[in-house]
């Protein structure tokens, strides 16, 4: 443990506030937060922010934020909206943050359901869509805003500059000296601290109550698995209303001590992640991905050597990368061989990635793809996956260090609990567990069973090791006609790792086969299709292509040749798909905003493709209306063509 | 528009240009006022560009008298349009291509370096802070336009679109009190000209920045200015506000094409 950084959490501490006046106590000059403002990395240092955070909180106290109040946060990863959720918690209210690229019809839901009355947003883009809904939701009284940009004509009384609203905050601290630590001491851990929405793949979002204990709990059993230090740094880019992000960027990042760095803006992630080079990062499968195929485009683009040389280290790797970073007994070859490798490839590879300090990378949200994973475990990033959901605090279960398997997501936490029901669902207890949803006592006694423990809606098992396997969402876990398991995401995260290939939904549940809707990747395939001269002017004209649909099938016929050799999922291989017109997207209600994709929507919304799949049509002509991000709409329409796949007889079982 | 709309700070009177024989502009007056958007519109070769160069200084009218801030002004060089607060874009981008979006940004900042090149060079004191100064100013030009994801890349390899952003921020990075902006939004998508008006926009109002723009899309040229000059055949056929220049006869003709 590095010096100077708490150890264990001390009596008192029980809530993010105290934490946070203990860090600015204890070592005040450490840095506490990065932004990156006109080009140069800025610091706040934790006495910085306690000021600050004082400040904020005594000009929302002036306002009238009273204890029990929600406080709406909306926006990117800024420091003040940080601080904010801090000056929210100090006066005992509750920080809930929203999603910051959703519409304003999709925010009215959330403002209603959690009685909003404060808001601190951004900038003038979140500003506006707060005014535009301002007549329907009547309890809203005070908007406080980070960037003065575009402000200047806009003269509400109900409008306030953040800094404004600081100024104030340290006037009503000179006169009450006294007002805002007994605000802090009247805090309890058991405490609602936010107040995270789900992003709804089922039903109208919830707001699920977590406390200042579970979060701190959570974050302390990261730091025991992870070792992490108050020297670490972490890239604070995800939206602030997801989970992962308040589990990393705020109640770790103020139990352990860590720095928290925010992007110069959302397009700059890449670059802001290799100067800081974080030593601990999260991102979902999905970034994973995306920072994969981008390495493995431009791979393509590199002369000959290069690229023999590239191809060459990572065939070492896969043989023999992982089992270094596990510390398992590796040949002497191998190992020299991989030391070379290190030299020419993968170090500059991590580097290029950003992820050269890094100790700990973590993914979660979605299943990761086994041999996506095995790869950046392979150059060594120690990627680990972990489960949880934001009733769990996202702290569920964790792959300790050098246990780490692509097919697990890891042993229970410190604390928690787990058993697997009946039915193959899992069942968590724990000090993490929610405390409720916001005023639906219905949906919290639905979640929780009588032995206290809250029902995942997963479907998984435990392995020989003691370790959780996740196969599916519990009600997405469905049977072939002829009674056989169907899993789709098992056979669509199969599909998501070729790099051509950004989203898939399989169909199957009481069918006699399974199909499938293919979304391409507009990066890897354009590029694909411009290496061969092959002209497209837009997204739809290439997934019209048939050299396209060529290139797909033989990503199907692989992935089906795979199953073929599983006897449990061998009956699901992919018979026929098509490839999409447009590709899935939460502004259309296809995708969730952390885009997971709304199966049962988009299955009623093209229906008549899936009828089309299963009727054994050549082509079937599509016309779907699309939403532009200024909320216009338009409609896109093609003649989409059914391909067929080859389909492989089930392999014989070598016992 | 809550803005306050100036003083007269440039006035043409009587401009008329010929090259040789022919005759690009015939005798046209129009003002410009303070902290306004002025758009010159017209159909092709109707001499828009030409009058946006007598402005900054590339072509010297034989007849006519420019009045700029109170003082009349006969030859003048581009680079003392320049050094009096006009800054331009050009029709056709003229960027250093090879150059990062930085670098393009800083040659904005040329005419306000006081450093000689031999303090450049050695880095001395002066070179130094000015350096950080400027490079200080090309930060916020940067921020404002939003374009900081793109800081090192090199123009060439930028879409069409964001080269056009560069150039603005180039001429925004002169601190200019006029902008000259030749055609800002030609060959761009909706969603990128949409973008563009909302950063003309800005500058007008967050600096003041008085604008001449030239422009061909109706649509924008009616949305975002406060007075229209319209050009046709090097003779000035309309002006005044947008609506009243909509309506005009002459105007209508000269677009649709109506037999003169």
């Amino acid at each position: 443990m590095s010096f100077g950084a708490p150890t264990g959490t001390p009596e008192g501490l029980g809530t993010f506030p105290r934490l946070l006046f203990h860090h600015a106590q204890t070592r005040g000059d450490a840095p506490a937060i990065r932004e990156k403002d006109l080009g140069i990395w800025q610091t706040w240092t934790w006495s910085d922010v306690a000021e600050r955070v004082r400040a904020l909180a005594s000009g929302l106290a002036a306002l009238g934020f009273k204890r029990g109040d929600n406080l709406a946060i909306i926006g990117d990863n800024r420091p003040h909206l940080y601080m904010m959720m801090s000056a929210a918690q100090c006066l005992g209210g509750v920080p809930v943050p929203f999603y910051q690229d959703a519409v304003a019809d999709e925010m009215l839901f959330v403002l209603k359901d959690a009685a909003i009355r404060f808001a601190a947003v951004e900038d003038q883009e979140q500003v506006d869509k707060l005014l535009d809904v301002m007549d329907r939701v009547p309890l809203l009284e005070h908007i406080v805003y980070d960037d003065p940009r575009g402000m200047r004509h806009y003269n509400q009384p109900y409008l306030h500059d953040i800094h404004a609203l600081m100024e104030m905050g340290r006037i009503h601290n000179r006169n009450h000296p006294d007002f805002l630590d007994a605000e802090v001491a009247q805090g309890r851990t058991d405490d609602v601290s936010v107040m995270l929405y789900t992003s709804g793949t089922t039903g109208m979002p919830k707001g699920v109550c977590q406390t200042h204990a579970a979060f701190i709990a959570s974050a302390q059993g990261g730091r025991q698995i992870d070792r992490l230090e108050a020297t670490g740094d972490i890239l604070s880019y995800l939206p602030m209303a997801w989970v992962g992000d308040h589990l990393f960027s705020f109640a770790q990042a103020l139990v352990v001590g860590f720095t928290i760095n925010c992007p110069e803006s959302g397009d700059t992630v890449m670059t802001d992640l290799r100067e800081i080079g974080p030593t601990y990062y999260f991102a979902p499968p999905r970034v994973f991905e995306s920072l994969l195929t981008s390495v493995m485009i431009r791979m393509e683009d590199a002369g000959v050597i290069k690229r023999r040389m590239f191809h060459y280290f990572l065939g070492v790797a896969k043989r023999c990368g992982s089992a270094i970073l596990d510390g398992k007994p590796v040949g002497l070859g191998d190992r020299l061989l991989y030391g070379l490798g290190t030299l020419l490839v993968y170090g500059p590879l991590r580097n290029v990635l950003g992820l050269s300090r890094i100790r700990v990378a973590y993914t979660a949200g979605a299943a990761i793809g086994p041999e996506l994973f095995s790869f950046y475990r392979s150059i060594g990033i120690n990627l680990k996956q972990l489960y949880g959901q934001t009733e769990t605090c996202a702290y569920v279960c964790l792959q300790p260090d050098g246990q780490v398997k692509p097919s697990s997501v890891g042993a229970p936490a410190p604390g928690v609990e787990i058993k697997i029901a009946d039915n193959g669902e899992v069942l968590v207890k724990g000090p993490m567990l929610l405390k409720g949803y916001y005023q639906r006592p219905d949906a919290t006694a639905e979640s929780i069973d009588a032995d206290g423990y809250f029902m995942t809606g997963d479907a998984g098992f435990i392995d020989a090791d003691g370790h959780l396997n996740i196969i599916d969402r519990a009600k997405d876990v469905g049977k072939l006609a002829n009674g056989a398991m169907f899993a789709p995401n098992y056979i669509e995260n199969k599909l998501k790792f070729f790099q051509y290939i950004k989203e898939v939904v399989c169909f199957g549940h009481e069918q006699d086969r399974v199909c499938a809707f293919v979304n391409i990747d507009v990066g890897a395939v354009g590029n694909w299709a411009e290496r061969r001269g092959i002209a497209y002017s837009g997204y739809t004209d290439l997934t019209g292509k048939p050299p396209v649909h060529e290139l797909i099938k033989t990503c199907v016929d692989e992935v089906n040749a795979t199953l073929a050799h599983d006897a449990m999922v061998a009956e699901s291989q992919i018979h026929r798909f098509l490839i999409l017109h447009k590709e899935l997207d939460p502004d259309d209600d296809e995708l969730t905003r952390t885009r997971k994709v709304r199966r049962n929507f988009v299955a009623k919304k093209y229906q008549v493709l899936i009828d089309a799949l299963y009727g054994g049509q050549a082509t079937q002509f599509i016309e779907t209306e699309v939403k532009f991000e200024d909320g216009r709409r338009g409609k896109v329409s093609a003649d989409l063509r059914i391909i067929d796949a080859e389909t492989f007889p089930v392999a014989k079982q070598a016992a | 528009m809550s803005k306050q709309i100036g003083e007269v700070i440039l006035d043409l009177q009587n401009i008329s240009l010929r090259f040789g024989g022919v005759k690009a502009l015939t005798d046209i007056s129009f003002d410009v006022r303070e902290h306004e958007i002025r758009a010159i519109i017209g159909p092709n070769g109707a001499g828009k560009s030409s009058m946006l160069n007598v402005i900054n200084g590339v072509y010297h009218p034989q007849e006519g008298v420019i009045i700029f801030h109170g003082r009349e002004r006969k030859k003048m060089e581009p680079h003392h349009a320049a050094t009096q607060g006009i800054a331009r874009t050009f029709q056709n981008i003229a960027l250093f291509k090879g150059m990062s979006v930085l670098d393009n940004i800083m040659t904005g900042r040329i005419t306000r370096m006081k450093a000689n090149f031999i303090e450049h060079a050695l880095w001395l004191g002066r070179a130094k802070r000015e350096e950080l100064a400027h490079r200080k100013k090309v930060e916020e030009v940067i921020d404002f336009l939003e374009i900081q994801h793109i800081r090192k890349t090199p123009v060439g390899r930028l879409p069409y679109g964001l080269q056009k952003r560069v150039e603005l921020g180039r001429a925004l990075a002169a601190e200019p009190s006029m902008l000259l902006l030749d055609e800002p939004m030609a060959g761009m998508n909706v969603e990128e000209k949409q973008d563009m008006c909302r950063f003309i926009l800005d500058v007008n109002d967050q600096f003041g920045t008085t604008i001449v723009l030239i422009e061909h899309d109706m649509g924008v040229v009616m949305d975002i200015s406060d007075r229209v000059v319209v050009l046709d055949y090097g003779k000035k056929i309309g002006d005044g506000l947008p609506d009243d220049v909509k309506n005009n006869e002459d105007v209508i003709a000269a677009y649709l094409g109506v037999s003169h």
